[in-house]
């Protein structure tokens, strides 16, 4: 196959960027998009420029350290990570325009890698169950129904890529967060923290300059993982309650 | 199998070492307890007065980090991804073994135990395995606590499965994200330390290299790969967690990030290498597709349990459509040879049968060319089936959905094809390194104060890991032992100041830029994945799944030259002040291509077959794989002996006291 790459280049977080085009010729179908973009790395060493960064690391769909907006879509649209898609999915002779997450909470670093470290704060400020290496009891002493284990085990599957984001028209990473409100808040284990984690993060989410959520639906359209809207709502009704609990941040 | 080479133009021999610190004349039930008890402790006032410099983020990295901050110590925590949640355990797909029994089928700590050690092929440290076995009950008990959402029946109780190797369920898993799950469970942990501050987090930091002071490891040296900053960082102690090295072969099934830099640099420092040529090659893997391929892509093995493994009967039957081939024309070849193990045999055997299917021309997939030794090409198919047809008939195609779903997903997504219908194309891939940094009982390096954890050290899986034992490992090691025994070390304090600007500190940081400032001068023609992938080649083809003390002294001169020539013409673009993914790949590589050669000269040594070390010159009348106890019952522990001189080999004898000793039959 041949392609026409329109790429975002931008040498460092402070610098202007602008899209630049590329000829890439002698793609296969069976080529992962990113070894499409590894194979035009190859080919601008070949010329002594320098090659596009972007991240990734497993290349498995299950880091969520890859992702770039593709014709306008995060991860390209095929409900999977970029690094599951498939150059069959696309034409020969197709142009296709290749962006970083854009949101103000993810600075851009070079090219098509961004800074997702808020969504680490947002972990650190109350996703966890505390629970001191030592102190656990018999796996078995607390059986969960099989009920609430699936839906927490939905929503833990997030793999914390950014793609929700990337797709909210007010950059809100409010799928992110719901997910693991969600999944520690449908444990037994969950339970003594639920309310003040709930408070915590929300509060961590926009500090980090995350917008709202307004229900516009585009970040679970775009999830690999399938985290539902549902999350949020859940999100929702355990920030609501928290608001009646004394604990968590004010 | 007699004359021993004690100096030759590959290596040389140096006295035989041993572990001082698994307490001795005591039962192996007691080793452990016996010494957690004589570890000396370090009360909670004087932790706040330590630091611990911890590299890694995985299973192993991120739940000692969690432990240690718990504790009370200041833990500097290092990963080169931009998030320690997406350090390589992440990809782990199967699940994680527990001697829990509560499948009642008669499981104990003794025979995950006897399990392991037997899988290994006889070549792990008898009183590591067995404290694996003892702790891996409290790994789930924790993990639950936290939230970590295993599989579970109906009743609300954990659900287990069986996997390759052995004849009970104990292996715990959710979904076919074990990996992810667990490490998830890890990282909350640790962003709860680094929020209470006992943690200090530093995300795409690479260490490049170690800082070792009157012989004890005191700090690291990182470079920032946002900008470049080659800064030094000092600790107390220092814990290297970074995982294996399987990326040395280029395509694996590691993450693409995995490297060999943090343990190779402590190599060149002081630290033996132990047992470097023992690779697991996994057996269900999704064959390779082209040359530009950039990675593999496993098929968990929990496949096997209920696919079952087969290729055409007839070579003129390949090119076929799979469901046009009758039953009595397919050879189920693993049920065949091992009735009792069928299609769950440990990984090397299973992975040596396709490879000999294949070899006799009754692989199935597209044909590739091949070049053999003396130059002929030759159409080859790598490829075999694992086939989910009677599973579904058997359970339905729900029930199939609902335990595989997610892999089967996987494989169309690659593949583009059905794999509900039509049986999945599987090959064996390099997937796990047995091989690491060789350390004591306490997981301390032959450098005083650098510890070792999880894939990055070589003590518990022997020559070969069953499955779902390695995620054991990396949280035993971080949750449950080195948290108890790094204490004993960090007993001695107050240790020394180390000033900035101490010699051995500017040493480091000196030799680490320097190398930078010569791969960025080179300015040659050839990039560095041309080199990768060069040096991949020859490590698949003569150190991997078949040996030979011929393939393997060729390889090592091909190593040689590759490197010589990588240093003079390998082009490096950019610069070191940046954001430069290609100047990160060229300081890997050139450590891959350090420790190719020795994994070659391992080989070479070896000559026994062992697990996934398969000599072709040491084989049964049947094929299968002859350890020679009499001459190799011994970890072989490798020093760096400077630039340019042969590496000595250390050999550290094995004892199996509570074991029996046994050629591995799984027939
Ligand atoms: C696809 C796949 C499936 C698997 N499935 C299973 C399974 O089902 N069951 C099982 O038991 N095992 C499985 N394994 C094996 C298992 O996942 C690994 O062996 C294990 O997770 C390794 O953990 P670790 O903590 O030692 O290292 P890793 O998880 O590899 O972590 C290494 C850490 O070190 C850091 N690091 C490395 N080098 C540097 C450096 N130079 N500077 C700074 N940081 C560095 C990385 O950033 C990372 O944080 C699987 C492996 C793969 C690849
Ligand atoms: S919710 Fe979905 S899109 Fe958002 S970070 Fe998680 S996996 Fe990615
Ligand atoms: S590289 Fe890991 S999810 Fe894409």
């Amino acid at each position: 196959m041949k392609l026409k790459l329109r790429i975002w280049r931008q040498a460092g977080p402070e610098a202007a960027g602008r899209m630049v085009e590329y000829d890439l010729d002698g793609v296969s179908e069976d080529m992962s998009f990113l070894e499409m973009l590894d194979l035009l790395n190859e080919n601008l060493t070949e010329r002594n420029e320098e090659p596009v960064a972007f991240d990734h690391d497993c290349r498995e769909g299950i880091c969520g350290m890859c992702g770039v907006v593709i014709n306008g879509i995060a991860h390209g649209g095929s409900a999977t990570t970029t690094c599951q898609l498939h150059m069959r999915s696309f034409s020969d002779g197709a142009t296709i325009d290749i962006e970083p997450w854009r949101a103000g909470a993810f600075p851009v670093i070079k090219d098509l890698a961004v800074d997702r470290n808020a969504f680490d704060r947002i972990i650190a400020a109350g996703g966890f169950i505390s629970s001191n290496t030592g102190s656990a009891p018999e796996a078995h002493s607390t059986p969960v129904p099989k009920r609430e284990a699936d839906r927490a085990f939905d929503n833990a599957t997030c793999i914390g890529c950014g793609a929700c984001v990337a797709a909210c028209p007010n950059s809100s990473a409010m799928l992110f967060t719901a997910a693991k409100i969600t999944h520690l808040a449908m444990l037994p284990q969950g339970q003594p923290e639920r309310y003040r984690r709930v408070k915590s993060m929300v509060a961590q989410h926009d500090e980090e300059g995350f917008g709202n959520c307004t229900n516009i639906g585009e970040c679970a359209a775009v999830c690999p993982k399938g985290i539902p809207l549902e999350s949020i709502a859940q999100l929702n009704r355990d920030l609501i309650a928290s608001l009646f609990k004394a604990d968590g941040k004010q | 199998m007699t004359d021993t080479i004690t100096t030759n133009q590959f290596w040389a021999v140096g006295e035989e070492i041993e572990d001082t610190k698994a307490p001795k004349g005591v039962d192996i039930d007691k080793v452990w307890k016996t010494r957690q008890f004589q570890a000396r402790l370090v009360n909670p006032a004087n932790r706040r007065k330590l630091s611990v410099i911890i590299v890694g983020t995985g299973l192993a990295g991120g739940a000692a980090a969690a432990t240690l901050g718990e504790a009370g110590y200041n833990v500097l925590n290092f990963c080169y991804q931009d998030s320690p949640r997406r350090a390589h355990s992440i990809a782990a797909q199967g699940g994680i073994n527990a001697a829990k029994n509560y499948r009642n089928d008669n499981d104990s700590t003794f025979r995950l135990f006897y399990d392991t050690v037997k899988g290994g092929d006889y070549r792990a440290r008898e009183t590591n395995v067995y404290r694996l076995a003892e702790v891996s009950a409290k790994i789930i008990d924790h993990c639950v606590a936290q939230g970590v959402p295993f599989a579970r029946e109906y009743g609300g109780l954990l659900d287990t499965r069986s996997f390759g190797g052995v004849q009970v369920q104990r292996t715990f898993y959710a979904r076919g994200q074990t990996g992810q799950q667990l490490l998830i469970g890890a990282y909350q942990q640790l962003e709860r330390q680094v929020a209470a501050g006992t943690v200090k987090m530093y995300t795409r930091h690479e260490m490049v290299e170690l800082i070792v002071v009157d012989g004890k490891a005191r700090g690291i040296v990182t470079r920032n790969m946002i900008n470049g900053k080659v800064e030094t960082w000092t600790a107390d102690a220092v814990v290297l967690a970074t995982g294996g090295y399987g990326n040395v072969f280029f395509l694996s099934t590691n993450a693409m990030g995995c490297n060999v830099t943090a343990t190779w640099r402590a190599h060149r420092k002081g630290a033996y290498f132990g047992n470097p040529c023992f690779t697991q090659i996994h057996p269900t893997c999704i064959p390779v597709h082209g040359e530009t391929q950039s990675k593999l892509t496993l098929m968990s093995e929990s496949l096997r349990n209920d696919g079952r493994i087969w290729v055409p009967k007839k070579a003129e039957d390949c090119g076929k459509d799979p469901r046009q081939i009758p039953e009595e024309d397919r050879d189920y070849y693993l049920e065949r040879i091992y009735p009792a193990f069928g299609n769950l045999v440990p990984h090397d055997i299973a992975s040596r049968q396709a490879k000999k299917v294949c070899d006799e021309g009754r692989g199935v997939g597209p044909a590739v060319v091949e070049v053999d030794e003396d130059g002929t090409e030759r159409l080859v198919r790598r490829g075999v089936y694992l086939d989910f047809s009677d599973a579904i008939n058997r359970l339905g195609q729900k029930a199939v959905e609902n335990k595989y779903g997610n892999l089967f997903d996987m494989y169309a997504q690659i593949t583009g094809e059905n794999p509900y219908e039509v049986p999945m194309r599987i090959y064996p891939a390099v997937h796990y390194t047995m091989g690491g940094l060789w350390v004591d009982y306490d997981l301390q390096s032959s450098i005083p104060g650098l510890y070792v954890t999880g894939e990055a050290n070589f003590s518990d899986h022997g020559a070969n890991r069953l499955g779902a034992s390695a995620l054991m490992q990396g949280l035993a090691d971080g949750y449950f032992v080195l948290s108890n025994t790094i204490n004993d070390y960090l007993a001695d304090a107050p240790f020394d100041k180390l000033p900035e600007d101490h010699p051995a500190v500017a040493e480091a940081r000196d030799s680490a830029q320097a190398r930078i400032d010569k791969l960025l001068s080179i300015q040659g023609t050839r990039s560095v994945d041309s080199y990768h992938k060069e040096l991949g080649h020859i490590m698949w083809e003569y150190c991997g799944m078949e040996r030979t003390e011929e393939g393997l002294k060729k390889a090592i001169g091909l190593i040689q030259n590759l490197r010589e020539d990588y240093w003079s013409n390998v082009r490096v673009t950019g610069k070191n002040e940046d954001f430069n993914q290609a100047l990160e790949r060229a300081g890997r590589v050139a450590d891959f291509m350090e420790l190719g050669e020795l994994m070659c000269v391992d080989a070479l040594h070896r000559r026994e077959s062992c697990g996934g070390h398969f000599r072709a010159e040491s084989q049964t009348p049947e094929g299968e794989a002859l350890r020679h106890d009499d001459e190799f019952l011994y970890v072989a522990a490798w020093e760096w002996n400077g630039e340019g001189n042969v590496p000595v080999l250390h050999r550290e004898p094995l004892n199996y006291k509570a074991i029996e000793l046994k050629q591995r039959s799984y027939k």
